[in-house]
C-alpha cells in the first residue's frame, strides 16, 4: 500500500473512532447530569426582547417557540405533572412573535385552561392568551368562541360566556351558531344539553383530527353523564313500586321500566352497583367523566384521543 | 450595460462559482427537507409555516452572509493579489470596475436564490400536496430579501472600497443590525426633543431599513401585500443601493493605489 494510502486509512479509522467515542462520552455526560431543573429552563422571560432579538425573522422564532411549547406540555402532561409553571410564558413568547398563530391560541387554550389531568388548570391565563389573540385578529369568530367556551366550561362563568358569544357573533363572517350560544346561555347554562351544544359546534367547526377527537370524547363523556341520571332515576323509580333496590339492571328491565340494558358509548353494558349507583364497565376508556366512574377513581395517564374505541 | 461591466460582472460571478459559494445550497437542501419531515412529528399544526418561514429566514441569512463575506473582498482581494492594476491598465474605468463587481455579486445572490426558492416550493409542496393562491405572495417575499441582497452588496462594497475585509466584515454586519432596528431608531426620534430628535431622526433615514423588506412572518399567514408596498420598497432598495455604490465609486476614483 502507497504512504499516501496508509495515512488516508489511518486517518479515516481514527476520525470513525474518535466520532464513536465522543457520542458514547456524551452519552455517559448526559446520564451523569440528572439535574431535573434544566428542562424548566426559560432564558429569556420577555417577549419583547426576543421579538427585538429576532432582527426581524420573528415568525420562525415563533415556530420554534411553539414547538418548545408543545414539547413543554406534552412532557409534563405524559408524566401527571403538579405544575406548568413555563406553559403561559412560552405561549405569551410565541404569541408576542407571532400574533396571527392561530394555533397557538386555539391549542394553547386548550392546553392552559382544563382542570389536570387534562389539561394545567390555568383557565385566567387562558383567557389572558384568548383575549391577546382577539386584540391582534380582531375579525376570527373562532377567538370569541374559545373564550366563551374557557368561561363557559372551565371558570363556570356563563354571563362572561354569553357575552363572548355575543361579541363574536357581530364579527364579520361568524358562525350563526355563535348568536344563538349567546341566546340560549341565559336559559340553559349549565345543562349537558348547553354543553352538548359546544362541543357539538367544536366537532363541526375545525378539521383538526386532534380536536375533532377531542371534543368527540367529550360528547361522549356527555352522553354518559345524560344514560347515568336517567337510570339512576329509574332505579328510583324501581325502588319506590318495589320497596327494594334492584339487584341489576335485568331487574328494572324485567319489570318493563327499560326495554332491554342500555350500552355505554364504547359497547359495554352499564352496571349497577349494591349501593343503586350506575357505573360503565371500563372507565379507562371514556376519558372527561364526570358520571358513571367508581368512587375514587383516577383517571389513567393521558392518552392518544383518536385511538380511543368508537 | 456596457460590454467592459458586462465582463467584469460574470468574472465576478465565475469567480463566487468557483469559490463553491454554491455549496451552500446543499446545506440549505439538507435543513429544508430536515424540517419538512421533523416538524411535522414534534409541533402541531405548523409544517407549512415553518417551510415558509425556515425557508425564507434560510434563503435570506444565507444571502446575506454570502454578500458580506464576499462583498468585502470585491476590491481588497483584487489589490492584495494585484490583479486590479491589471483590469485597470485596460480601458476601464473605476467607476465600471465597481459597477461591475456589483452586478456580479448581485448575479451570484440572484441565482443562488432561484435555486433556494425552487426548493422553498418543493417542501411546501411536499408538506401540503398542494398550491393555494396565497403561497404567491412567497415570490414577493423572496423578491424583497433580494432587494435587501442588493442593498448589503452595495453596502458590503462601499467598505470594501476604502477599508480592510475584516473591518469591512463588521461596518457590514453592524449595518444590517442597526438597518433591522431602524424602525425603533425613528421611534425614539419622536421620543426626543431639539437637536437629538433631528440628529436621530438623520440617522435613521441613513442607515438602511430592513424591517421594512421583511415579510417573511406576514406571507407565512398567506397575507397579500399591497402593490404600493412593492413599488416603494423598490424604489428604496435601488435608490439605497445607487447612493451606496455612488459613494464606493466616489471613494474609490480618489483612492491612491500606488
Amino acid at each position: 500500500m502507497s504512504h499516501p494510502r496508509q495515512v488516508t486509512l489511518a486517518a479515516s479509522l481514527l476520525l470513525g473512532a474518535c466520532l464513536l467515542g465522543s457520542a458514547f462520552s456524551l452519552r455517559r455526560v448526559d446520564q451523569l447530569r440528572t439535574d431535573p431543573a434544566s428542562e424548566d429552563l426559560l432564558f429569556f422571560r420577555s417577549p419583547k426582547l426576543l421579538q427585538r432579538m429576532s432582527l426581524g425573522y420573528d415568525g420562525l422564532l415563533a415556530d420554534v417557540y411553539w414547538t418548545r411549547t408543545v414539547q413543554y406540555f406534552g412532557a409534563r402532561h405524559a408524566a401527571h405533572a403538579s405544575h406548568y409553571r413555563q406553559l403561559a410564558p412560552l405561549l405569551a413568547i410565541t404569541t408576542t412573535l407571532d400574533p396571527h398563530l392561530m394555533v397557538a391560541y386555539e391549542f394553547g387554550a386548550n392546553f392552559l385552561s382544563p382542570q389536570p389531568p387534562y389539561g394545567a388548570g390555568m383557565p385566567d391565563d387562558a383567557v389572558k392568551l384568548v383575549e391577546f389573540g382577539i386584540e391582534n385578529n380582531p375579525d376570527n369568530w373562532r377567538l370569541y368562541y374559545d373564550l366563551g367556551f374557557i368561561y363557559y366550561m372551565d371558570m363556570k362563568d356563563y354571563q362572561r360566556a354569553a357575552e363572548a358569544f355575543a361579541r363574536g357573533a357581530k364579527v364579520p363572517n361568524a358562525h350563526p351558531v355563535l348568536k344563538i350560544l349567546a341566546a340560549q346561555m341565559a336559559q340553559h347554562a349549565g345543562d349537558t344539553q348547553m354543553a352538548r351544544a359546544l362541543w357539538t359546534t367544536t366537532y363541526q367547526s375545525t378539521e383538526d383530527k386532534q380536536i375533532r377527537a377531542n371534543a368527540m370524547a367529550h360528547l361522549r363523556a356527555l352522553r354518559v353523564a345524560d344514560d347515568v341520571t336517567a337510570l339512576e332515576d329509574l332505579v328510583a323509580q324501581y325502588g319506590q313500586k318495589t320497596g327494594q333496590l334492584p339487584k341489576s339492571l335485568a331487574d328494572v328491565v324485567a319489570v318493563k321500566l327499560l326495554p332491554g340494558i342500555p350500552l355505554d358509548p364504547t359497547g359495554h353494558p352499564y352496571k349497577l352497583t349494591g349501593s343503586g349507583r350506575i357505573e360503565v364497565e371500563v372507565p379507562d376508556d371514556i376519558p372527561f367523566l364526570e358520571k358513571g366512574a367508581p368512587p375514587g377513581y383516577k383517571p389513567p395517564p393521558p392518552q392518544n384521543l383518536e385511538s380511543l374505541p368508537r | 450595460m456596457n460590454t467592459r461591466i458586462t465582463h467584469i460582472a460574470s468574472n465576478t460571478f465565475r469567480e463566487a462559482v468557483r469559490d463553491r459559494v454554491l455549496y451552500n445550497l446543499i446545506a440549505f437542501a439538507v435543513l429544508l427537507s430536515g424540517a419538512a419531515i421533523l416538524v411535522g412529528q414534534i409541533s402541531i399544526e405548523i409544517e407549512k409555516l415553518v417551510v415558509i418561514n425556515l425557508g425564507l429566514t434560510a434563503v435570506s441569512l444565507f444571502g446575506i452572509v454570502i454578500s458580506i463575506f464576499i462583498g468585502i473582498g470585491l476590491v481588497s482581494k483584487e489589490i492584495e493579489k494585484r490583479t486590479l492594476y491589471t483590469v485597470l491598465s485596460r480601458p476601464v474605468r473605476r467607476w465600471e470596475f465597481i459597477v461591475g463587481k456589483f452586478f456580479g455579486l448581485a448575479g451570484t445572490l440572484v441565482v443562488n436564490t432561484f435555486f433556494m426558492a425552487i426548493g422553498v416550493f418543493g417542501a411546501l409542496f411536499y408538506v401540503a400536496h398542494k398550491f393555494q393562491a396565497s403561497d404567491s405572495w412567497v415570490l414577493v417575499a423572496l423578491y424583497f430579501i433580494v432587494l435587501q441582497f442588493l442593498i448589503i452588496c452595495a453596502l458590503a462594497l462601499l467598505f470594501s472600497s476604502f477599508s480592510s475585509p475584516l473591518l469591512s466584515a463588521v461596518f457590514a454586519f453592524s449595518l444590517f443590525v442597526i438597518g433591522s432596528f431602524s424602525e425603533d431608531l425613528r421611534g425614539f426620534a419622536q421620543m426626543a426633543t431639539g437637536a437629538t430628535r433631528w440628529l436621530v431622526t438623520g440617522v435613521s433615514y441613513l442607515v438602511p431599513n430592513f424591517s421594512a423588506l421583511n415579510i417573511i412572518a406576514s406571507v407565512a399567514h398567506g397575507r397579500p401585500v399591497s402593490g404600493q408596498l412593492i413599488l416603494h420598497n423598490s424604489a428604496y432598495a435601488l435608490l439605497y443601493s445607487a447612493m451606496a455604490l455612488s459613494a464606493a465609486i466616489l471613494i474609490f476614483q480618489r483612492r491612491n493605489l500606488k
